[in-house]
């Protein structure tokens, strides 16, 4: 398989032996225009990388905040097309870029045109973390057929046996959810973060990333120590939500990658 | 489409399996070698054949409904009287049977979802009765349609939380349920009370179920002398309909029949007909049929019945449909409130809204088959929680 800008991203930060930064943000949020704006902001405040949210009506791994994200961006009409139009915009703007979404999107959108159409859209990778390995039969065919990276989600409580064979699936990175439990910024990231991390390693060699809490610089060169990859996406959020206008929000994003991306680059 | 290959079980042709977050794999593997186990298990066996012979009041009882058969075209109907058991429907099965299981585990606390209040009031139930500590989702309209049930999982213990996310409706309250056992799962058993989710929830729903249909099989054949021609069930999640269709899938010449909630009609998209207008996806860890829009998002069900106000259905449902063994009909509420106060007022039985649509799909069957035919109907549960509704429908003043 060919690299993807995902896979190139992670051989530069590991070469200048450092963290990279991603946000994760959901499409038509806070508006479609307003979405369009923020990964523009974000791709020149630091980020490395974008995933693009798919907002979907029964959200059952995300907290309050993504949840009321990803229900003002239904209630504005965004449809899968907004998804890949989103898409085509952080892939544009010199960041990485992947779609994170649940699985029956994928599956109503047809499995094998899904992963043509993020290929299409400079997308990189699907970070699916509702997907089985077990129902990925379909799905490990499409992204291998459209070299995109599938991007699994292991958790604290995934057994060493079963790390190794989600990883051998794996694409891109390995997305380690810090802690048991929904999205949503922490005033902690969990020390299971680091263990699972430690024991994802013994089975592969990919990167790998820590979703799942990180919202200050601090948390960021914490997790940046062990990590290749730092994931933040409620932090964005919350700002974006708490906003008084769309300008202030984005502007109070940008503040934040910034600190972020420095944060990245002290871990280590 | 083609039909996978898995490695687990769980799978009903195309449908059923595993969607769910990675954090949850351990906790479904743990429960599913326990479900195994507890079924090789004489002595779970009989701790649960004991519970259900002096607490639940098993085996429940057929009663033939000869004045309510009159307007069913003469057919002979029998009810499976799944309304007698404690606590007022079939239920109490799957919780009894799920709560021996989470002591097995060494789990002390419950977490439930609820719709019409049912199964939360058996959930609460079955916690009271066996020292567990229980939290019980359920959407804020339902809390409201529902207050008489709200008010009895609060006296039996149970803390309710109302949802006010997305549609406040069931589909919500199991989002909320499983946000909490993803983030309590090593503490928590979530005890779902439906034949939908990830495997093994399905299967083992189901296998706690299919003592309506063990039963009534037998009492029919000693009562008539045959099998019945046809059976009949209500379906939302579909579990009392699988509980009772079980043991007659072998049984190829009596007809299965689930009756699914049309709400306003399935025309009008304000229905909770998931077979009937629906479409094959993924909602709540598994693949079966899902009431969706063109970009897979969750449409809202509509029913009169809170019971049946889901957008999905278990994945055995889907199956047994598209392999033609079962067959699904759409009910609206006008024909299902017609015959909930037709059985009140024929057989003195005020039946839950949900199992009228299995009633009002006998007066529709029993027309086609005629006097010769007899039925057999699965009264899921009984009406009382449905008496402020049915009050309203009616325009009697409370």
């Amino acid at each position: 398989m060919t690299s993807t800008a995902l896979d190139q991203l992670f051989q530069k930060t590991r070469a200048e032996n450092r963290a990279a930064l991603i946000a994760y943000i959901p499409a038509g949020f806070p508006s479609k225009a307003g979405c369009e704006r923020a990964i523009k902001a974000l791709a020149e405040s630091g980020v490395d990388a974008i995933e693009i949210g798919f907002p979907y009506s029964d959200p059952v791994m995300d907290g309050p905040t993504i949840q009321e994200a990803a229900e003002i961006s239904l209630k504005g009409g965004t449809s899968a097309a907004d998804v890949f139009s989103a898409l085509k915009t952080a892939s544009s703007s010199g960041v990485a870029a992947v779609v994170m979404t649940y699985w029956n999107p994928i599956e109503k959108y047809g499995v094998d045109e899904f992963a043509q159409s993020i290929r299409e859209n400079g997308g990189s990778g699907v970070i699916t973390p509702d997907l089985t390995i077990e129902e990925s039969g379909r799905w490990l065919s499409a992204t291998s057929k459209h070299e995109i990276n599938p991007i699994y989600v292991v958790a604290p409580s995934t057994s060493d046996l079963r790390l190794g064979e989600v990883t051998s699936k794996t694409g891109g990175f390995v997305y380690a959810a810090s802690v048991m439990g929904v999205t949503g910024a922490r005033t902690n990231v969990s020390v299971d973060a680091s263990e699972l991390v430690q024991r994802v390693r013994t089975t592969t060699s990919l990167p790998v990333s820590v979703g799942l809490g990180v919202s200050t610089r601090e948390q960021a060169k914490q997790v940046a120590a062990y990590a290749d990859g730092v994931i933040v996406g409620s932090a964005f959020i919350k700002l974006l939500l708490n906003a008084a206008s769309e300008d202030e929000g984005i502007a109070a994003i940008s503040e934040l990658a910034k600190e972020l991306a420095l944060g990245v680059r002290e871990g280590r | 489409m083609s039909i996978e290959t898995s490695e687990i079980l769980g799978h009903f042709g195309q449908y059923g399996g595993r969607f769910v977050p990675e954090a949850l794999i351990g906790a479904l593997n743990e429960l599913e070698a326990a479900h195994v186990a507890a079924q090789k298990d004489p002595v779970f066996q009989a701790e649960l054949a004991e519970l259900h012979r002096t607490y639940t009041g098993r085996p429940s009882i057929i009663t033939e409904a000869k004045r309510f058969a009159q307007h069913a075209g003469g057919a002979r109907i029998l009810l499976k009287r799944e309304d007698l058991n404690h606590t007022g429907s079939h239920k109490i099965n799957n919780v009894l049977g799920q709560a021996l299981l989470t002591k097995k585990m060494g789990k002390q606390r419950i977490i439930a979802e609820t719709g019409a209040g049912q199964h939360g009031v058996a959930s609460a139930t079955a916690a009271a009765l066996m020292g567990l500590d229980c939290v019980v989702y359920m959407g804020e309209e339902d809390t409201r349609r529902q207050a008489l049930n709200v008010a009895r999982m609060k006296l039996l213990g149970a803390e309710v939380i109302p949802v006010t996310t997305g549609s406040k409706t069931l589909k919500d309250a199991i989002n909320e349920a499983m946000r909490d056992w993803v983030t309590n799962v090593s503490t928590t058993h979530y005890l779902l009370g439906t034949v939908a989710g990830p495997h093994p929830f399905p299967t083992m729903v189901r296998d706690f179920h299919k003592i309506i249909g063990e039963e009534a099989r037998a009492q029919v054949l000693q009562l008539i002398g045959k099998l019945p021609d046809a059976v009949l069930a209500c379906v939302g999640g579909g579990s009392n309909a699988i509980g009772i269709f079980h043991e007659f899938i072998p049984d190829t010449q009596v007809r299965l029949i689930g009756l699914e909630a049309g709400g306003d009609g399935v025309e009008t998209g304000r229905h909770a007909a998931t077979i009937t207008g629906g479409s094959p996806g993924v909602l709540h860890g598994t693949r079966s049929y899902v009431l969706q829009d063109k970009d897979g998002q969750t449409i809202e069900s509509h029913s009169i019945s809170a019971g049946l106000d889901y957008p999905g259905v278990g994945p055995e449902h889907a199956y047994l449909h598209d392999i033609g063994r079962a067959e699904y009909r759409a009910i609206n509420d006008d024909a299902a409130m017609n015959a909930f106060a037709l059985l009140c007022k024929t057989e003195g039985i005020i039946p839950a809204i949900e199992s009228a649509h299995a009633l009002a799909g006998a007066l529709i069957v029993g027309q086609e088959l005629g006097p010769d035919a007899t039925l057999l109907i699965n009264l899921s549960g009984r009406g009382d929680k449905d008496v402020s509704t049915a009050a309203e429908y009616f325009g009697i003043k409370l």
